[in-house]
């Protein structure tokens, strides 16, 4: 208990400012505040079992929420029949065509000898590849956007519940780690940690382009969701008799009938959409207390310890007859699928898929200031990062206009300093994560709750 | 004459906004080269540094406008980029001091003080937005055309245009020179030769007597000049937005790979490497080929290799070839 103590004290203080937020902002902020925090934590995971496990840096983490986020559009969306029967032969061709021109390249690489002319020879034949599936593609692509392009203009997805996104994302996101792994794992870290970056712009780049198969920057909107909708909550019986109930002693000091309808309708409004956001909290809960127990026991298995001793010193773990390679590929793709998880809940939490709000800033590297300064290597530190950083991130904009306000109380209203800061206020968000990081990285390097490693 | 008009097409769309943007990036791609060569990191606060510079220099732009001071055909700016240079360094030297010295001393590594730029990157961003905003700001005046697209072409009775911009001629003028003066300090000069010194073996040179707070500071006041020119030179030409800057760090990054990292002569190349290859690579070839090929052989489709949209991803993927099969680099910097 006792050694559990700092965990324990931070956790309540993070729990008693959102209660905070909710009593005195509203509580539909607090938990959409929560919400968002519950899937900070689960990014923070995954960057944390490979920065704080393996010590491999990836700052990619938007390209793989960026897929999970695009899994959630392909497994929830309907198929558009008409653009499958317009353009889906000629895309079903394409991907045989990939499959065959992957193929081909391995049967190459296995049996003939590294030589100049098996250098050139792939090169020709990827070069050629492309060019072929370009002209297979183009026609299909046409049509598919042509159809309708207000509303679909694309192949649609399976239309299958979007919870099932969750688990197609982690390996969306798995196959791209594999690939990016196999290339770039080699790298020394500050080199991995650019290419990772760079090959994350590359795949925003073409979820924001190929729009037949993500609509591209004319976004997909209205996604399925896995909770009810407020419309529907809010003419359900059990549901009004809920709220009233909870509300009764409110509701009884207002005497007139008519009165109280309206304030009973108005307090309906506000608990369907607390309600929704309670249903999300709750599936998110039970990712990240999944997740938490998974990461836990791996980090205190043989294979925790292995990949410690990875981290510790290559060298030796390899001479100790460890698979350096293969373990550092494993922990990458396993970290990137759980930011996949990750990029769905957050999809299906909005309802919506923008490719074009994906950006390094906001999903690479106040993600990885949610790992400094939570503490990498320790999962507690790692959620606890992903609470703390997202609640600063919303709460900076108000806690700036409070200081503004305070630090220029002796100007007038029309003050062109005072009038400037205030229009100013949201990028003081920056300004904060910035310090606290450069904070944190000096005075607690290991992060708010350092790792914490016991040996029985 | 189809020939010319072809040539003409080509210099117009291709090589001449190529070589620019190739110049912009060589100045950025020198300074992450020369941060990484001495100081030992990848610094991901470039783009912002650059930014930051460029803003000081727009203020004073604006300043120097108010007061009605001007240089008749050049841009107001040139005036004002020394200004932009001197706040620059001082704000280089004062986040030296008190953010990466302490890191230094202690020899942390490399990726801790990676890290850390990226802190610097956050804060830096934020000033830049809390005294300018993130809107764009064009500051450019004077003669904006050297030659105009159609009194080229009364000029010379071809099809084609050929437009130059002042910017443009500014942008690889102000490079050449700048970049010519800095190999000239880093292999003639005592100090430029220390500092590659120091930059291939750092004890070997403390040994030797070279004194490493002043390699230091002089890294950051040459970064400061080629931050705040590149930037400055940017925003002219296109225009200041806060976050374009951040989004060229990529390219920049690319181009100092490219060129081989801690190799300023390599990044100076880079530059042009990912410049011409993004603008190669994603022009519509069509017109060209109406030109040269006779009209039965006139191609139907744009003859565009890869969309505009891929412009970045481009450059990103010449830099994952590289790093794959030349991971020193095309022109051999620091064995990685």
């Amino acid at each position: 208990m006792r050694k559990n103590l700092n965990v324990i004290a931070a956790y309540s203080i993070m729990m008693v400012l959102i209660i905070l937020v909710g009593v005195f902002q509203s509580w539909n902020i607090a938990l959409s505040i929560f919400n968002m925090c519950l899937i900070s934590a689960v990014m923070t995971m995954g960057a944390n079992i490979q920065w704080g496990y393996a010590g491999l840096i990836n700052f990619g983490i938007m390209g793989y929420t960026a897929l999970g986020g695009l899994a959630a559009v392909l497994i929830s969306v309907d198929p558009v029949q008409e653009a499958w029967s317009a353009g889906g032969f000629d895309i079903l061709m394409c991907l045989w065509l990939i499959i065959a021109l992957v193929l081909i390249i391995r049967f190459i690489l296995k049996n003939f000898q590294k030589s100049k002319v098996r250098t050139y020879a792939i090169a020709v034949l990827i070069i050629s590849g492309i060019l072929l599936i370009r002209f297979t593609a183009e026609p299909g692509i046409e049509a598919i956007e042509d159809i309708n392009p207000a509303k679909t203009g694309f192949l649609g997805g399976f239309g299958l519940p979007i919870i099932f996104s969750w688990i197609v994302g982690a390996f969306f996101a798995g196959g791209l780690a594999f690939i990016v792994g196999k290339v770039a794992l080699g790298l020394r870290a500050d080199y991995l940690a650019i290419a990772t970056l760079l090959i994350s712009e590359i795949v925003i780049a073409i979820i924001k382009h190929e729009d037949w198969l993500t609509r591209g920057v004319k976004n997909v909107i209205g996604l399925k969701r896995p909770a009810p909708y407020e419309v529907d909550l809010q003419s359900t019986d059990w549901f009004i008799n809920l709220v009233e109930k909870f509300n009764s002693g409110k509701l009884e000091l207002i005497s007139n009938f008519s009165d109280r309808q309206a304030a009973l309708n108005q307090l309906v409004i506000e608990g369907s959409s607390v309600f929704v956001k309670l249903c999300y909290s709750g599936l998110f809960l039970t990712v990240v207390i999944i997740l938490l127990i998974l990461t836990q026991k791996a980090l205190y298995s043989p294979w925790g310890r292995m990949m410690r001793a990875i981290r510790d010193n290559e060298e030796a773990a390899n001479a100790m007859g460890k698979n350096v390679v293969k373990q550092h590929l494993l922990i990458f793709i396993l970290g990137s699928a759980i930011v996949g998880i990750a990029g769905a809940m957050l999809v299906t939490q909005d309802g919506l898929f923008t490719p074009g709000s994906y950006r390094p800033m906001r999903y690479t590297f106040l993600i990885w200031v949610m790992v400094i300064v939570g503490g990498s290597g320790n999962n507690f530190g790692a959620i606890l990062g992903g609470f703390a950083v997202w609640f600063l991130w919303i709460e900076a904009a108000p806690i700036a206009l409070f200081l503004i306000n305070f630090f220029t109380a002796g100007m007038s209203e029309t003050h062109i300093l005072k009038l400037h800061l205030i229009e100013s206020v949201p990028y003081f968000r920056f300004l904060m994560m910035g310090l606290g990081l450069l904070l944190i990285m000096r005075y607690r390097p290991k992060g708010i709750l350092p790792e914490k490693i016991e040996i029985k | 004459m189809d020939i010319l008009n072809a040539l003409i097409l080509l210099l117009n769309y291709i090589f001449i906004p190529a070589l620019t943007y190739g110049s912009q990036l060589a100045l950025g791609a020198i300074f992450v080269t020369l941060i990484y060569g001495i100081l030992r990191f990848a610094n991901f606060a470039t783009g912002d540094m650059m930014s930051f510079g460029t803003m000081i220099t727009i203020l004073f732009t604006w300043y120097f406008q108010s007061l009605g001071i001007s240089l008749g055909v050049l841009p107001t700016a040139l005036i004002a980029i020394p200004f932009g240079i001197l706040f620059m360094i001082i704000y280089m030297l004062s986040i030296d001091k008190f953010v990466f010295k302490y890191y230094r001393v202690n020899k942390s590594p490399p990726v801790q003080l990676a890290m850390v730029s990226i802190g610097v990157m956050f804060v830096t961003q934020a000033v830049v937005r809390i005294i300018i905003g993130p809107s764009d700001q064009r500051f450019f005046d004077g003669e904006k055309f050297i030659i105009k697209a159609r009194e080229f072409k009364e000029m010379t009775g071809l099809n084609e245009g050929l437009a130059l911009k002042s910017t443009q001629v500014i942008t690889v003028l102000v490079t050449i020179v700048l970049v010519s003066l800095l190999f000239w300090f880093l292999n003639k000069t005592k100090t430029g030769k220390s500092m590659k010194a120091y930059s291939d073996n750092e004890d070997l040179a403390l040994l030797s007597g070279i004194d490493p707070k002043k390699i230091v500071m002089i890294t950051w006041i040459i970064a400061g000049i080629l931050a705040t020119i590149g930037g400055a030179l940017y925003g002219l030409d296109k225009s200041f937005k806060p976050f374009t800057y951040f989004n060229n760090m990529l390219p920049i990054f690319a181009a100092a790979i490219v060129g081989g990292i801690g190799n300023p002569f390599g990044a100076f190349l880079g530059g042009y490497v990912i410049a011409f290859s993004e603008i190669f690579l994603t022009y519509a070839y069509k017109k060209f080929f109406m030109y040269i090929l006779p009209e039965s052989m006139e191609p139907e489709s744009l003859v565009q290799l890869l969309s505009t949209d891929y412009k970045f991803a481009v450059s990103f993927s010449i830099l994952v070839i590289v790093l794959l099969y030349r991971p020193s680099g095309i022109f051999k910097g620091k064995v990685l």
